[in-house]
């Protein structure tokens, strides 16, 4: 019996740390040799620094952020590597209840295409661009995430400038809910369960989620140092498994009640079981009074959602030239491929197979 | 010589954590030193006060608020990075095992910011070990309280003196290999059940 290895991970409360979670509450880590510590954490900032300085082995991380860190463009820029994604989508845009009575008078319907309901916000902004009224103020969790560039393509379908016509501003999500309450601002984009507490709150309604804006959106993915991957090959296989096994597991439908059940936990997400197990569904409550309606794939903790695609950070890149995060280059396009890593995640999978051939 | 002209805030929703290090700060020399409790509008107050320096501490779910200063924009006319010397990863780790971010406006030079941040480490430890030691006093006072309700208790069931109940409950303790303290606890656990 072999000594287990600990393994410091970091993670923000959202749904999509579930399968951490997971692989955590369901024994996956510790079939793999490793003591998962899970370690919450409160901005994407400290996530980032603390896997930087060694704090943290891995990190339940923004997907743009891995690459952003990876070609200089970040802060530390120490460059990181993600070998395995966390799932796929989870994100939605929220409107104030206040906005929403202006986008209903523009022809906006409640479930409506996406596009349709943007092209609604943007007569109401055109309007009050006529009385010279400001520009409405969306949030989003980061300069480089996926909210970022969903909010911004999504006001781009209606027709509206995102830096001209709207104020982005960035808000952790747990401040978001107050701000929509003082009208501080007129939306946001995040993960659950944040959308849905605004909307049983009765201060937001769900506009559109993430994989209507973009079909099968990638999201979070297990970040680490580049360097610590290289040095420890077997931990990074043990925890790329360790994740893989407990998207199998969550990728069966009548686990995800127990799984609601553990990321309810105040340690974890600490959010009602009832909200955590209808975003796993892809059923969202989108105004409050109203049933929930289906949105399938919104949010896919299954395997197949757990490869870090090389398509998943070419698409990072092109947003972060498209929106001036970045000067373009070719140098830079091919260390942001250089920092998503199927191939560890594969490499990780064959060494199982043919160990378990042997046996 | 550090330069004291430069306009320093403190974003710490802990208030006497953000009045060590102001402190700290002026008994440095720095004349220009904000602290903002209030984080509503954090991103609109930090623009119109202009700071050179922005500290932050790290149980703050507002650093990711600072981080779109970072960014060349419309939004800050004044981009800031984290930290100054990026190529001093010894400075960049004490100051997050401390808890503390520094964002400092692009373009300042390292050793205009460095006493600022070398301060903001040391005082933010400082905090620390204060805090550390102000939860052992708290400890201790309790034991102590919980302590001499046990002695009461042996020296009247007992009919002891006070130092007698003392060595008794020492004498437990060393033999249980327990704490003086959790001898306490049990007699007085003890007794109530007994008394009920």
């Amino acid at each position: 019996m072999s000594v287990e290895t600990e393994i410091a991970v970091g993670f923000l409360p959202l749904l999509d740390s579930a399968l951490l979670v997971a692989a955590h509450e369901k024994g996956f880590a510790r079939q793999q040799g490793l003591a998962l510590r899970l370690h919450r954490e409160t901005s994407w900032a400290n996530i980032r620094d603390r896997v930087a300085v060694g704090h943290f082995e891995a990190a339940h991380m923004l997907g743009p952020m891995v690459v952003a860190e990876s070609i200089g463009a970040g802060q530390l820029n120490v460059p990181l590597v993600a070998p395995v994604a966390l799932g796929h989508g989870g994100n939605a845009i929220t409107v104030s209840a206040a906005m929403w009575r202006d986008m209903r008078h523009e022809g906006a319907d409640l479930g409506g295409n996406p596009a349709s309901l943007a092209a609604a916000l943007g007569r109401v902004i055109r309007k009050r661009e006529q009385v010279r009224l400001a520009p409405p103020t969306f949030a989003m969790v980061f300069p480089f995430s996926c909210h970022n560039y969903q909010l911004r393509d999504w006001l781009v379908s209606g027709g509206i400038d995102p830096d001209a016509q709207a104020r982005l501003v960035v808000l952790p999500p747990p401040l978001l809910v107050d701000a929509l309450r003082s009208g501080q601002v007129d939306g946001f984009c995040v993960g659950e369960p944040w959308n849905s507490i605004a909307v049983e709150a009765g201060l937001g309604v769900i506009a559109a989620v993430a994989s209507e804006v973009w079909p099968d959106p990638p999201e979070k993915v297990l970040g680490m140092r580049a360097e610590y991957a290289r040095q420890n090959p077997q931990q990074v296989a043990a925890l790329v498994r360790s994740v893989v096994h407990a998207a199998e597991w969550a990728g069966q439908s009548g686990n995800l009640p127990e799984l609601a059940q553990l990321l309810a936990e105040p340690r974890y997400v600490g959010a009602p079981e009832a909200v955590l197990l209808r975003a796993l569904q892809g059923r969202l409550r989108l105004a409050r009074g109203h049933e929930p309606v289906s949105r399938p794939g919104f949010f896919r903790p299954d395997a197949g959602a757990t490869v870090p695609e090389l398509a998943h950070a070419h698409r990072f890149h092109e947003c972060m030239l498209r929106w001036q995060q970045i000067q373009g280059s070719t140098d830079l396009e091919s260390l942001a491929l250089a920092s998503f890593r199927p191939d560890l995640r594969s490499a990780a999978l064959a060494a199982v197979t043919k160990h378990e051939r042997q046996g | 010589m550090p330069d004291t002209a430069l306009r320093v805030l403190i974003v710490d929703q802990n208030v006497v954590r953000a009045s060590i290090l102001e402190e700290g700060l002026r008994e440095a020399g720095y004349r220009d030193v904000i602290v903002v409790r209030d984080m509503q509008n954090l991103l609109r107050r930090i623009l119109d006060e202009e700071p050179d320096v922005i500290l932050i501490d790290l149980e703050n779910p507002n650093r990711d608020v600072l981080e779109q200063m970072c960014q060349v924009s419309r939004v800050v006319s004044r981009p800031v990075a984290m930290f100054v010397d990026k190529t001093d990863a010894g400075m960049i780790e004490s100051a997050i095992e401390a808890g503390v971010g520094a964002y400092v406006v692009d373009g300042l030079r390292k050793e205009r910011v460095k006493a600022i941040v070398d301060t903001t480490i040391s005082r933010f430890r400082a905090f620390s070990r204060l805090r550390t030691e102000l939860d052992e006093t708290r400890q201790q006072l309790a034991d102590r309280k919980v302590i001499d309700r046990a002695k009461g208790i042996l020296m009247r069931e007992r009919q002891i003196d006070e130092e007698q109940a003392y060595q008794l409950m020492r004498r437990t303790a060393m033999s249980e290999n327990l704490r003086l303290s959790e001898v306490a606890r049990s007699i007085i656990t003890a007794q109530g059940l007994l008394r009920s």
